[in-house]
């Protein structure tokens, strides 16, 4: 009955790692390529300099920062929505975690890497880490980039275990039923599983307090991304409501990114038994819900400064709503709020492909929304003769499609040696494990007879489950 | 005889071994249940889940939160920063740090406490059969006293009994 049920399951879900299309090898190839690209124009600012990019005087920050914070942002896809359905124990996470928690921990380390492309001189990265130097120089804490190293490296290694704690009961049923170096890689990855019911408890009781802590510290993350620019006396930057409004953001992004590779794992992988309508439907739900809340958000902040009508405040905001940004903000509005609502509010169009659809109108739009944050803000500062303009150059250009090629690769690569379902969660889940009662009348008749002669007092104990 | 087990295809019928088992004298303690997935709505299900980790995770959360606040005003003070009419120990901006810290401690505590708690890494040579990646549960005793008497025990409805000498 047990077997029967999770066997078909197993093998669904783990053909993907036994079995190569030549689809993957294409994405690889394709991918690799654009990475490789990316890497040589890194080395190409780092050998001719900094200058070689478009950032200068007054505009410092710019596809680098904004890559930093969309990519941070989509890292809330997984950790986050993953802990919070696991906490309210909402049965539909099941198929949909893993998928989601990979997405943060690629996109975290990604993103983690704009801070040091923007550098322009990486080797000093490490002037960041607080470590006892010879002159006892430590890095100013008061600053809000010192607090995104400490935010950003607790919330990758917070995620990083979150990912991988789950994996292993899947790398000791991979060992199990492989041969040569995959017995042996994935033998290493399992630590020895063997899957005793105190493992098993310890592994839930695990995630549900690492689900606990991580919550806050996925909200602090983007929280202190967001400080970036509100700590600085910079027109519509230093405003209170940029820490909510930034973790709605990532989250809102992050769901569009979870949907989007979701839908594309199922058609690649043939996965559509297991990552069915009713996942895309609710996700569909959660993106309607952050989209309203988005423009919320939106409304809240761009009254304030208009009711507010500081000079310089305004000078930025007509920059963004009828000057020269203006079509990157209504872009921005259509594709975060007006798409999204018009599919996700009709159930007729809450449907894979409508989800997805909305879902690439988003990520569109939250990478403009970033875009108009950090440009037109750094562009046109307090004083007039500090206006400057920003155009982004080639090197910036190709590592910012390196860093979405890399992101495919990473996933792609990922699917192909970690079942991308966490199989023994969907066994759990079964409805044969959440409603044992019939099956249980039955086999209680059955076994009983066997059992009789051996010890008929155990007989009557048995069946007992909660 | 070092081990002796059956294999299951029912959790019902695994049950009923367990309760077997103890009707048959074996201390709960060396019964050993093994499955390829957690049976949370069986009462074996739920041997051994009475944990001290999250006890752990917040004793590690408070620690780091100590030695955060301690380890940044240490440092803070070591090399005095002026920085915009601030204390020389701040103590909003340090939070945001020491949160970070407690949580991360906490995390980690209960990561080691994971390990250390389920056994693991283990080094094999323990009862196990790869039949349980199949989707069977294996229900047995390690190093039995008298593991012939143990095997009709087992041998209930469609298990399969074995033993490893």
């Amino acid at each position: 009955m047990n077997r029967t049920l999770t066997k078909p399951l197993t093998d669904d879900l783990i053909r993907p790692l036994f079995q190569t299309s030549i689809w993957f090898y294409a994405i690889v190839f394709a991918a690799g390529t654009v990475v490789a690209c990316g890497a040589a124009a890194w080395g190409y600012q780092i050998w001719f300099g900094i200058g070689s990019a478009g950032i200068r005087w007054p505009v410092f920050w710019g596809f680098y920062l904004v890559n930093f914070v969309f990519w941070i942002g989509i890292s809330h896809a997984g950790t986050l929505i993953s802990a919070i359905l696991r906490l309210v124990n909402a049965g539909w996470r099941r198929p949909v975690t893993r998928c989601a928690e990979a997405i943060t921990v690629f996109a975290l380390m990604i993103g983690a890497m704009f801070p040091i492309i923007h550098l322009g001189r990486p080797w000093l990265a490490f002037w960041l880490f607080p470590y006892p130097s010879d002159r006892e120089i430590w890095p100013n804490f008061r600053s809000p980039l010192a607090w995104d190293f400490f935010a950003i490296n607790t919330y990758l290694t917070g995620s990083v275990l979150f990912l991988f704690l789950p994996m292993i009961p899947d790398f000791a049923l991979i060992r199990d039923r492989s041969t040569g170096w995959r017995k042996t890689g994935y033998g290493w990855l399992s630590f020895g599983w063997r899957g005793t019911t105190r493992q098993w408890n310890r592994l839930e009781s695990a995630m549900q307090i690492m689900a606990v802590a991580i919550l806050p510290v996925a909200v602090s993350v983007h929280t202190i991304v967001s400080f970036d620019f509100s700590m600085a006396a910079v027109p519509m930057w230093h405003s209170t409501i940029f820490g909510p409004y930034f973790v709605a953001g990532a989250i809102f992004s992050g769901i569009a990114a979870l949907i989007i590779a979701m839908a594309v794992l199922r058609k690649m992988l043939g996965l559509e038994q297991y990552l069915q309508p009713l996942h895309f439907e609710n996700l569909g739900k959660l993106l309607l819900l952050m989209s309203i809340l988005w423009a919320y958000f939106v409304f809240a902040e761009r009254l304030t400064v208009w009711y507010g009508n500081e000079h310089h405040e305004m000078v930025v905001f007509w920059a963004t709503q009828r000057g020269a940004f203006a079509p990157f903000y209504w872009t921005m509005v259509i594709c975060n709020f007006v798409i999204p609502f018009v599919i996700l509010a009709n159930y007729k169009t809450r449907t894979i492909a409508g989800c997805v659809i909305a879902s690439i109108g988003v990520l569109i739009g939250m990478w403009l929304e970033r875009f108009l944050i950090i440009i037109p803000s750094l562009a046109h500062k307090q004083l007039p003769y500090s206006w400057g303009e920003y155009a982004p150059q080639p090197v910036e250009l190709t590592i910012m499609a390196a860093t979405f090629a890399g992101m495919i690769l990473l996933y792609a690569l990922f699917s192909k040696f970690v079942p991308i379902i966490a199989i023994w969660e969907l066994k759990a889940g079964l409805p044969s494990r959440l409603d044992p009662a019939a099956r249980a009348e039955a086999a209680l008749l059955a076994t009983r007879l066997d059992t009789e002669e051996f010890s008929p007092e155990a007989s009557s104990t048995h069946g007992e489950h909660r | 005889m070092r081990a002796v087990y059956g294999l299951y295809d029912d959790p019902h019928v695994a049950q009923q071994a367990v309760e077997n088992l103890r009707a048959a004298g074996v201390a709960d303690t060396d019964i050993t249940v093994i499955s390829s997935e957690p049976f949370d709505h069986f009462e074996f299900g739920h041997r051994d889940a009475t944990t001290a980790m999250p006890w752990v995770a917040v004793a590690a959360g408070v620690v780091g939160l100590g030695l955060s606040y301690y380890l940044l005003g240490a440092a803070q003070r070591s090399w005095p920063l002026v920085t915009s009419g601030m204390p020389i120990v701040p103590l909003w901006s340090n939070l945001i740090i020491i949160f970070e810290m407690t949580m991360l401690s906490a995390i980690l505590a209960t990561v080691v406490y994971l390990f250390v708690s389920a056994g693991l890494p283990s080094r094999g040579g323990k009862m196990y059969d790869p039949e349980v990646s199949d989707g069977y549960i294996l229900v047995g005793v390690e190093n039995p006293q008298d593991g012939a008497r143990l095997e009709p025990a087992l041998a209930i409805g469609s298990g399969r009994v074995k033993t490893i000498s």
